[in-house]
């Protein structure tokens, strides 16, 4: 059948930010599908400039109320790299554990609120409070309890407080993290019970491969950890580099009708975020988050994208695991007051930070005074959304002989996948200052 | 009596006042009882008009965000600012600060004329407002305070004390005798004082009291050894909007 489709879904719902899905069909063949990033530019470049070292990571945690922390995190760790500066392995622990909440938070908020309502067949969240009631209040309780863990260290998730370059404005009690660390123990089994219900439900997710180029934190040399806080960046394709040179990675370019930049390595394009780290790490899992994969059906590599939500899922096993033991490590050793006071320099330094989306990117210059000259920042859903619009080309011809609003549907789901941060993507930090 | 109608929109913003919003169990659930959540981008496919309360987070960045405002503006009974973008601008309106020119091309080098954008404003600038939810991010407390007054047909909380006077009643000792930059003095209150308890000093984020004293607010800052560039960048991490510089 050779038939000529317009799909235009204005603002993809249940997704952070503002984006729109074009596909163009004539005569039964596909002339363009792609992912609009329509949302406004923010321009974080003038929120920057000449702005003092404390005042950095004030402004661009706020680039997105979902991953405020690892904004926060990925942007003291640059300065820290560009001030000559070395955190202590306490507040290293610590960061650790903020990281932690915000993964579990996000990775929630993502299985439960976006992706679920489409495997049980629903527009959202809300129906489901009515007939699923007990999974809409599991769902509730597991993204608080990420908020709390985060909370426990910086005072607030959404945007942190006490996060400072070197250390902290005040340090938890140990009762503030035997607490939340309780809370975690207490919400592990209602993880895995979910583990199940999304092992009930996999069967609706849709069945496409697209192999592609998957890029991850990996692990420095004879760590055994499951990278999020540090390491080396690594590509499925056997290469790895220092934080310093991501741009080899990244390759940004821009793209008509997209306020959101692009980026593609070695292939056409490239994948970050939890279905990257699973293909790239998966041996360094916790052995329960392996039990977990083993039940959903994973084994490494995965190419299906549709299926980055279960990878998220076993790692919010891992990560619950990991820091109820970063729990007891903080503890066994007693926290300590430190000294966080340093001195500003001239210097240039980047990170690389796992975030709930994927890799993150800071890289700073500041001068003699301590203030910015030069800023960028290469966000996750930027890297990738090239990714998600070669999928989209593969995909498109094979589901043509679905009605509109299955097509509308599948592509959207694949979108919803990729948990994308717009907001983020838009944020626009890249700056060259004359 | 049906439910009241209530919808969330957002502009340019990080959407972060949108999940503090749902971010606690217990209130949210309570209020999905008291109202129909008729648009949601962010969290549900539905949408529907005829809106009864309408908060709207975001600044307005570009001359296609207005029509939009006004179709939101047009289509609800009350129209809330919900968080520092859209009440004061937020951090957006740093970029006011720049030649507009300069910031584009920055970003997107010769392509700038692709993405056409105007200086920051907060939504009052564009439509009538009815209240107001102020800070970056919105206090869990006084959004949901604020919920209860908006439901009776009530005003909004204006929030005229400045942090200060919470932060003395929380027995916190003053970040500015310690040496830190601090903007309790003049800042809005009703966030609990959150980040000079948490040893922080307040960056703004609520936006000034009405007829604030600034320029003892800058002495004060300079006698704890900031420059005058130190003061004046700091002062503008969230205040940095001018009516002046939309005209």
């Amino acid at each position: 059948m050779r038939k000529n489709i317009d799909i235009h879904v204005h603002h993809v719902t249940r997704v952070e930010g503002h984006g729109d899905v074009l596909l163009n069909v004539k005569d039964g063949r596909v002339e363009h599908v792609a992912l609009n990033i329509v949302e406004a530019p923010r321009f974080f470049e003038g929120m920057l400039r000449g702005r003092a070292h404390y005042e950095v990571r004030e402004i661009v945690s706020r680039i997105c109320g979902i991953c405020a922390c690892g904004h926060a995190l990925a942007s003291v760790r640059a300065s820290e790299a560009a001030l000559g500066i070395e955190p202590s392995e306490q507040v290293v622990d610590l960061r650790k554990i903020v990281l932690a909440g915000e993964n579990l938070s996000s990775h929630f908020l993502h299985i439960f609120f976006l992706v679920a309502p489409d495997l049980f067949g629903v527009k959202s969240v809300l129906p489901l409070a009515t007939t699923h009631r007990d999974i809409v209040v599991r769902a509730l309780k597991l993204k608080k309890l990420g908020n709390d863990v985060s909370d426990v260290i910086v005072g607030r998730h959404v945007h942190p407080i006490t996060m400072d370059i070197k250390g902290f404005t005040v340090l938890p009690s140990v009762s503030a993290l035997r607490d939340v660390q309780k809370k975690i123990i207490e919400m592990l089994p209602e993880v895995v019970d979910t583990v199940d219900l999304i092992a009930s439900v996999a069967g609706g997710i849709p069945d496409f491969e697209r192999e592609t180029e998957y890029i991850s934190l990996g692990p420095v040399s004879g760590s055994t950890e499951y990278p999020f806080y540090d390491g080396v960046i690594k590509s499925s394709e056997g290469m790895t580099y220092y934080p310093a040179e991501y741009r080899k990675v990244t390759n940004e370019f821009i793209v008509p009708d997209s306020t959101a930049k692009h980026c593609k390595h070695l292939r056409d394009s490239y994948m970050v975020g939890a279905l990257a780290r699973f293909n790239n790490n998966s041996d360094l899992l916790h052995p329960e988050a392996k039990k977990a994969a083993e039940k959903l059906g994973m084994i490494a590599p995965v190419h299906n994208p549709y299926m980055i939500t279960l990878a998220q899922l076993i790692e919010t096993i891992h990560i619950m695991h990991d820091t109820v033991e970063i729990i007891d490590k903080i503890i066994r050793r007693g926290i300590k007051e430190e000294d966080y006071s340093y001195q500003p320099r001239a210097g240039t330094g980047s990170s690389a930070v796992e975030v709930p989306r994927g890799i993150l990117f800071h890289h700073y210059t500041y001068d003699s005074k301590g203030r910015i000259e030069y800023a960028d920042c290469v966000i996750p859903t930027t890297q990738n959304l090239e990714n998600i619009d070669q999928d989209f080309r593969k995909l498109a011809p094979t589901i043509l002989d679905k009605s509109e609003e299955e097509i509308s549907l599948l592509l959207q789901m694949l979108v919803r996948a990729y948990d994308p941060c717009i907001s983020c993507s838009t944020h626009q930090l890249n700056v060259r200052f004359k | 009596m049906s439910k009241p109608r209530i919808a969330f929109f957002d502009f340019a913003s990080c959407e972060g006042c949108q999940l503090e919003a749902i971010n606690f169990v217990e209130e949210f659930l309570v209020l999905l009882g008291h109202v129909d959540i008729v648009q949601f981008r962010e969290a549900i496919t539905e949408a529907e008009w005829d809106i009864d309360v309408s908060f709207v987070e975001g600044s307005i960045t570009r001359e296609q965000d207005i029509p939009r405002l006004e179709e939101i503006r047009e289509n609800s009974k009350v129209v809330i600012a919900l968080g520092a973008c859209a009440c004061t601008g937020g951090v957006n309106a740093i970029k006011n600060t720049r030649p507009l020119e300069d910031v584009r091309a920055d970003v997107y080098g010769d392509k700038k004329d692709w993405f056409p954008t105007f200086p920051t404003r907060p939504i009052d600038q564009v439509i009538k407002v009815d209240g107001y939810i102020y800070g970056c991010p919105i206090d869990r407390n006084d959004f949901l305070k604020n919920v209860q007054l908006i439901l009776q047909g009530k005003k909004t909380l204006r929030h005229n004390d400045p942090v200060c006077v919470e932060c003395r009643l929380k027995e916190n000792e003053c970040l500015l005798t310690l040496g830190k930059p601090c903007m309790g003095p003049i800042t809005r209150g009703g966030c609990g004082a959150i980040d000079p308890t948490f040893g922080h000093p307040c960056t703004g984020c609520r936006g000034l009291v009405d007829d604030p004293n600034e320029n003892a607010a800058m002495d004060v800052l300079a006698e704890n050894g900031l420059t005058v560039e130190d003061i004046k960048s700091y002062m503008t991490i969230f205040n940095a909007f001018r009516p002046e510089d939309i005209q």
